[in-house]
């Protein structure tokens, strides 16, 4: 095992991550195994190609209606899922495909439910942006609607006394939203185990957070709610911020509110080419200067944790399982017709559901 | 703006000035004195396309002139998409009344998600079209919702606050506010972005609630809105945006309102009543045309009104036909086919039906994503023409 320190650093200041209500900050430096960092390459690079893979299979119009991919932001994802126990919850918006294969469904299953197959994790009635598995909640489409959600998964943690925490996940955009801040007043008066992440990734659809907020200082917007701002596009960064709030969550201290500075390369969703309202250049820089797939990289080739040949052979290995993935996926058979009226009411005895004229009755048996 | 400006060929000997005006643009051709064209100014730039390729500057431009298009009238109809009958319509009511605002998510830089509002920034500035951050809460506004999914956040003040207060205060305070946004099922946009609202809105008195089929329809209903003291809704839907239908020359006109509480008979018939309202009009026609072939005769009525509904015509055409049958893209219990079977029972022409009136609905479960599960959610022309066929007691 090696260890490499790397200083934790926020974009806006380019030193120590911000904070905001804390005495304490998460440690500057940070371990990072081998092991780790092959996993977390492996990690980033599988979403990076799911989501690219998930752009061309819409193109084609194989997976239709509304799609929002993830590449650039990473990082994130896989920096909270490295820093959660088993007994943690998580939950986040419509942005979800990441967030669903890290918390374990496999890539396979990720695209069925993208072209709508029986085999998607949703039998293929989700969608896009509804994707659940154990201790994730989706996959919301209504924006900021998943807030409020994640800090009731939250009291359960405490209710229950499990010891689990619940990361609430939502974007600059959703972060001026009213429910947002009804749930910040009760998260704190309750001490709920909630960890509020903000994804900064600067546009809120079409719009940038300084013409979207009056306060752009999202880590503070929880008033009384201690935040942390922080660089989104390092992973051990984002791991360290997180296990730092998931601890003080555990402790009882009520919640916290952490800002990930990150950006996203494809536009809102596939509707939106991105280039509208932000230059191609401002996407090139972040691109040459800040993939978080190719700082991790860097990193580990510098340190001697691993070569570029080693890293070059896992990019292979992840191109073939996505590929089959993606084979899968456009190959696997439509939901069945029967399927169409269960899951309506949950341990319902079986009742008639009525179709599009009275003479068409589905069964609901489940 | 000026699409080119050669210097006059000779000073002094402009001669000629030719305005040319469509129901998008105004163009001003500046003809020197052989007729060619020396300088062409284009006020509203939408169509410029098609303009540019009429004229070019430096030719002779003595033909094109002649041609029926420059005479000053408008072509008697123009096919026009819902999309530009929309934003057509703000633009005019934009700039009759300054107390008109447009608000909304990505209604200004962005054009709009949908392109409704393309060009409206750009012409009234940041006072008069806003963009909203995501906030789903004298003036007249008119506020856009991305989806009428996303207005369950700010159904209190759609109702509480718009639809009632009027009443609640005596009559003292009313509130002139457009609600418009896209509503009902586009294509795989998955059970929370799928939701028809004709229902839910229409459920509650002191909002008035309009759902347009066609361009003329758009047009004329969301003027209307504008134009209309009290809160009104504006249902539209994504997937008639881009189709183009025939705009007569009275729907061209700035002041073309069309009506509320008045639906309109698209197509005549003698056998069977079809109603129904925005995407479903289109399907009932189609059903229609199959139907004809077998010697059915539909007649087809556009709601265009949820509240006031017009039970009138329905009633009408109830004496004709003795059969009815309504076509809704929303769920069927509590639906706007329930209201017309409830109003018609109530009503004098109860005794002119030769069958009960039968409803085609969305199937009464959330909305799923998988294309094959999705068609059987959605009311179909197959299911129009089969419930067409049983309340005619024709065999299958």
């Amino acid at each position: 095992m090696l260890v490499i320190s790397t200083v934790l650093r926020s974009s806006a200041t380019k030193s120590k991550c911000d904070g905001f209500l804390l005495e304490t900050l998460p440690p500057t430096t940070a371990v990072l195994t081998r092991e780790q960092g092959l996993s977390y390459y492996k990690t980033m690079q599988t979403i990076r190609r799911m989501e690219l893979k998930a752009d061309q299979l819409y193109k084609q119009k194989i997976i239709r209606g509304f799609c929002h991919l993830y590449d650039g932001q990473e990082a994130c994802c896989v920096g909270i899922e490295a820093a959660l126990k088993h007994e943690d919850h998580l939950i986040t918006s419509y942005r979800d495909h990441a967030f669903t294969f890290t918390r374990g469904v496999p890539v396979k299953h990720v695209l069925a439910e993208l072209t709508g197959r029986r085999s998607g994790c949703a039998k293929g009635k989700g969608g896009s942006m509804h994707m659940y598995t154990r201790n994730f909640y989706g996959g919301n489409g209504i924006v900021g609607a998943q807030i409020p959600l994640g800090a009731g998964v939250a009291w359960a943690c405490k209710y229950n006394g499990t010891g689990g925490v619940c990361v609430a996940m939502h974007g600059d955009g959703a972060a001026n939203q009213g429910q947002i801040f009804e749930t910040y007043n009760m998260a704190a008066l309750w001490k709920l185990p909630c960890v509020f992440i903000c994804e900064n990734n600067r546009y809120g659809m079409g719009t940038s957070v300084e013409r979207a907020a009056a306060s752009t200082d999202y880590y503070k917007r929880g008033e009384f709610i201690p935040g942390l701002r922080l660089d989104g596009m390092d992973v051990l960064c984002v791991r360290e911020a997180t296990k730092f709030a998931a601890e003080y969550c555990r402790a009882g201290k009520g919640p916290i509110l952490l800002e990930l500075q990150t950006y996203r390369f494809h536009g809102h969703s596939m509707s939106d080419p991105g280039v509208s309202y932000r230059t191609r250049e401002e996407i090139q820089e972040v691109k040459s200067k800040s993939d978080p797939i190719t700082l991790l990289k860097d990193k580990m080739v510098n340190k001697n944790l691993s070569s570029a040949e080693e890293l070059k052979e896992i990019d292979v290995a992840v191109k073939k399982l996505i590929e089959e993935a993606a084979q899968f996926a456009t190959t696997d058979a439509e939901p069945p017709l029967e399927d169409l009226a269960n899951h309506i009411y949950y341990k319902e005895p079986p009742f008639e559901v009525r179709g599009c004229h009275p003479w068409i009755k589905y069964k609901s048996v489940c | 703006m000026i699409l080119r400006n050669l210097p006059p060929v000779q000073k002094g000997r402009v001669l000629y000035t030719a305005v040319y005006r469509t129901y998008y643009s105004t163009a001003v051709c500046t003809l020197s004195w052989d007729w060619t064209l020396v300088r062409l100014a284009v006020k509203d730039s939408v169509n410029m396309a098609a303009l540019r390729s009429l004229l070019s500057v430096g030719k002779n431009a003595v033909p094109v002139l002649l041609r029926r298009e420059f005479h000053g009238t408008t072509p008697a109809t123009l096919k026009v998409t819902v999309r530009d009958a929309l934003n057509r319509a703000l633009d005019e009511e934009l700039e009759r009344d300054e107390k008109v605002l447009l608000l909304g998510e990505e209604v200004a830089q962005f054009d709009g998600v949908y392109k409704v509002s393309r060009g409206l920034w750009k012409k009234y500035g940041d006072k008069r079209v806003v963009d909203t951050p995501i906030s789903e809460a004298g003036l007249r506004p008119i506020c856009e919702f991305m989806s009428f999914n996303f207005s369950m956040q700010a159904a209190d003040h759609i109702i509480n606050s718009g639809a009632k207060t009027y009443y609640m205060s005596g009559g003292m305070l009313p509130i002139p506010i457009v609600f418009r946004g896209i509503n009902g099922a586009s294509d795989g946009v998955a059970a929370q972005h799928s939701q028809c609202y004709a229902a839910w809105y229409g459920h509650c008195p002191g909002l008035k609630v309009v759902s347009p089929w066609s361009s003329e329809d758009a047009r004329g209903l969301l003027k209307a809105a504008v134009r209309d003291e009290n809160p009104v809704i504006v249902l539209e839907n994504e997937m008639l945006y881009g189709v183009g239908f025939e705009l007569s020359e009275e729907a061209q006109s700035k002041d073309f309102v069309v009506p509320f509480g008045k639906a309109k008979i698209e197509k005549q018939g003698s056998h069977i009543t079809l109603v129904s309202h925005s995407l479903m009009v289109g399907k009932c026609l189609e059903a229609a045309a199959v139907l004809a072939k077998e010697g059915i005769e539909c007649e087809v009525i556009n709601l265009r009104s949820i509240r006031p509904l017009d039970i009138a015509t329905i009633e009408q055409s109830v004496i004709k036909t003795n059969h009815l049958v309504t076509v809704e893209g929303g769920w069927p219990m509590f639906g706007v086919g329930a209201e017309i079977s409830a109003q018609i029972m109530e009503g004098p022409v109860f005794n002119h039906l030769d069958s009960p009136v039968y409803r085609v609905t969305g199937a009464d479960l959330p909305v799923p994503y998988a294309k094959n599960l999705e068609e059987c959610s959605l009311p179909q022309m197959k299911d129009i023409t089969f419930v067409v066929k049983k309340s005619l007691g024709i065999k299958l």
